[in-house]
């Protein structure tokens, strides 16, 4: 049975790892927005199957936070007002497809490298599950990084949080607060993104981010 | 029913958040902000007499004390400034008065998360308080939803949100290795008992963690190379944000930064979190000086300044000891105190004006005598001349790292002396000669601006020795 929990979330944890490099190339936010939409799927699964594992209640609480709110409402939210603004087209790279899956590798071997390393005391399951989540952070960070576009930066955002959200249930017996509040930042930071999209729009016609880069910081 | 100070200093602002956001019209709202932040310092001096014992959530020692009375105070001052600043700003239409409840709900808000921060005794509640100070500031920049404005919030956002995400992460790497050695649950995230426990954490672990804290909270406390966000926000927002963000803000995220260090100098076998700090301090210090050259706008150019003198902080600290840390701690207290003042003035400047552009700007202390001489007051203060405050804090700094580290010490010099030239050129073009630009009279406040002066000027002639036994007391606690 211990084999059989270890291999579940184990699967489920590189998964997770698999569905942040398909973000990486998605270069249009429809599908951008599918692909984050089964990330969190993943999430919740991955999550519930930690409470099943650990014995721990609350963090079905999570899981289910994250599949309604995570999987469901924000997709559905974020699809509405892509239609809203009309900008289903191409999404702007600053780097291209090859280069960002080259650097994701990377990164993922760098987040195994150092975790496993320092994690080696402790049980096996928080150890590759945290090594699993160093890597969907990382490469969240990534798309963040190579994207121009507001509504996949957000994206990229949100899929590096929801490996802090693995990370946490990860971590045996972490008191429920932290669950709670990363589900509650998400949606505060949710809704500010949202106003600022609306406002970029109201001012700009546009959300690609270029737009905004006029200044470079400095007035002439 | 017992008064209890620690729930004061939270309940006050969040209810007066509340209030200000329902009630209406300026004048009582801007008097009900001070009123309301005046209560704030008068409960959080009551800390020094009376003090709770520490909670699974809340606590208050030596350390956090100090950080609590300097930013309930400059919280205080800055209300002030901020009613007439704002009178202004309501005049000349720049802020409607939609935005203005909005605006003084949100000071409040941000008083209550900074104070939050401070007293947690719980490293998941103080990132919680952390990031909802990161959120209501990022609303207060984008307030005048300019171009600049909404890129400069967003720019903020952006990379205050990665810096709180990577925060995270270490905090819950604290957790994994507090965990075996605490058991789990709440317990294993108390700071009383995280520090009582540090020595038997695994050292691997505290390691990584610590690196995640120093990128993460270091975002926050504006060290290069993650400071891009500091300069916009502080150029973009309302003046009296910036007099917040650069005096209190900066300090909070630095001393969630130092709680992590003291707890890493409390495992031997854990990696010196110092060289680490006072690599990343060393390069804000010459990076920003060097930046300072390049300014035309004054809110940006004291934003540069307050990267340089977050640096020196952040490299005070990492070289650890009695001495240094003694004079980290005066260094902020002064910063802190020194910065909001220039603060209140540019943002008086400004309004007098029109611009932030420097350019425009000009022979002040012939149009402005007050503001003008407030400004060179300032600008003396934060290059850390004699008499003032920050020369004794800047001159501890030096001379202790001399008998340490020569070598380094000669960096922190040349940082320090590039940077004061800079300043000097330009406030030369501001404060004096011929008088440019438009000239329009101002109401400002000036009694904020000249008390933390006097404040500055009177710590750097004598300190009561009460307050130096008290910081020699802390400088021992930070290792």
């Amino acid at each position: 049975m211990r084999g059989l929990t270890f291999d579940i979330a184990h699967l489920l944890a590189g998964s997770l790892v698999l569905v942040s490099f398909l973000q990486l190339y998605q270069d249009r936010l429809y599908a951008l927005l599918n692909i984050f939409a089964l990330h969190a799927l993943l999430l919740a699964l991955s999550v519930a199957w930690q409470a099943y594992a650990q014995n721990a209640p609350h963090l079905y609480l999570t899981a289910a936070i994250a599949l309604i709110f995570k999987a469901i409402v924000i997709p559905v939210a974020l699809h509405r007002i892509i239609v809203r603004l009309g900008i289903h087209r191409e999404i702007e790279k600053a780097v291209g497809v090859g280069t960002a899956m080259l650097l994701g590798i990377g990164l993922v071997a760098l987040a195994m490298v150092v975790m496993l390393r320092v994690t080696a005391e402790a049980d096996p399951l928080a150890r590759e599950d945290l090594a699993f989540a160093l890597s969907v952070v990382l490469l969240g960070l990534l798309m963040m990084v190579t994207r121009r576009n507001a509504v996949s930066q957000v994206v990229g955002f949100m899929s590096l949080e929801n490996g802090l959200v693995l990370a946490a249930t990860g971590a045996k017996g972490m008191p429920l607060v932290v669950e709670i509040s990363v589900a509650f930042s998400i949606l505060i930071a949710f809704i500010v993104v949202g106003i600022f999209l609306f406002r970029i729009r109201e001012r700009f016609d546009t959300v690609d981010l270029h737009a905004l880069d006029r200044r470079r910081g400095e007035r002439p | 029913m017992n008064f209890d100070p620690l729930a004061a200093i939270l309940l006050i602002p969040a209810l007066a958040a509340a209030l200000l956001a329902v009630l209406p019209g300026y004048g009582p709202t801007a008097r009900l902000n001070v009123v309301a932040a005046f209560a704030t310092f008068a409960v959080a001096l009551s800390l020094f007499v009376t003090r709770p014992s520490p909670g699974l959530y809340l606590h208050v020692d030596d350390l956090n004390n100090v950080f609590i009375v300097l930013t309930t105070f400059v919280g205080f001052t800055t209300s002030v400034f901020s009613a007439s600043y704002i009178r202004h700003e309501l005049e000349t239409g720049r802020l409607t008065s939609t935005f203005l409840r909005f605006y003084h709900a949100m000071y409040q808000l941000l008083m209550f998360a900074m104070n939050l921060a401070l007293t947690a005794n719980n490293i998941g509640l103080m990132w919680v308080a952390i990031e909802l100070a990161t959120l209501t500031t990022v609303l207060m920049v984008g307030i005048y939803r300019t171009h600049e404005a909404l890129e400069a919030a967003w720019k903020y956002f952006i990379l205050g949100s990665v810096g709180i995400a990577l925060a995270l992460f270490g905090t819950i790497l604290v957790y994994m290795a507090a965990r075996p050695v605490i058991g789990e649950g709440l317990d294993a995230m108390v700071w009383t008992t995280l520090a009582a426990r540090a020595a038997d954490f695994d050292p691997a672990l505290l390691n990584v963690a610590f690196v995640f804290l120093l990128l993460g909270y270091g975002t926050k406390v504006g060290l290069a190379p993650l400071h891009a966000w500091l300069p916009d926000a502080h150029a973009e927002g309302p003046t009296p944000i910036s007099a917040v963000l650069s005096g209190l803000l900066l300090n909070v995220a630095l001393y969630a930064l130092l709680r992590f260090k003291m707890l890493l100098a409390l495992n031997p076998k854990a990696v010196a979190p110092g060289p680490l700090m006072v690599t990343m301090g060393l390069i804000s210090l010459v990076f920003a000086a060097f930046m300072l050259y390049r300014r035309r706008d004054i809110k940006r150019m004291f934003a540069y300044s307050s990267i340089e003198h977050m640096g020196i902080i952040a490299f005070a600290f990492g070289m650890g000891g009695p001495l240094a840390n003694f004079a980290g701690l005066l260094h902020m207290t002064m910063h802190s105190l020194t910065k909001s003042a220039i603060f209140f003035a540019v943002g008086h400047i400004a309004q007098a004006k029109g611009t932030q552009q420097i350019a425009h700007m000009g022979g002040l202390t012939a149009t402005h005598p007050l503001l003008g001489w407030g400004l060179v007051l300032g600008v003396v203060a934060i290059a850390g001349l004699p008499p003032l405050g920050l020369f004794m804090s800047e001159f501890l700094v030096v001379t202790s790292t001399f008998a340490r580290e020569p070598w380094l010490a000669l960096v922190l010099v040349a940082g320090i002396l590039i940077g004061v030239a800079a300043l000097f050129l330009r406030l030369n073009a501001i404060a004096f000669g011929e008088p440019r630009g438009a000239c329009a009279e101002t109401k400002a406040s000036y009694v904020p601006m000249f008390v933390h002066f006097a404040l500055v000027f009177v710590a750097g002639i004598y300190m009561p020795p009460a307050l130096v036994a008290w910081f020699q007391n802390v400088a021992k606690l930070l290792g």
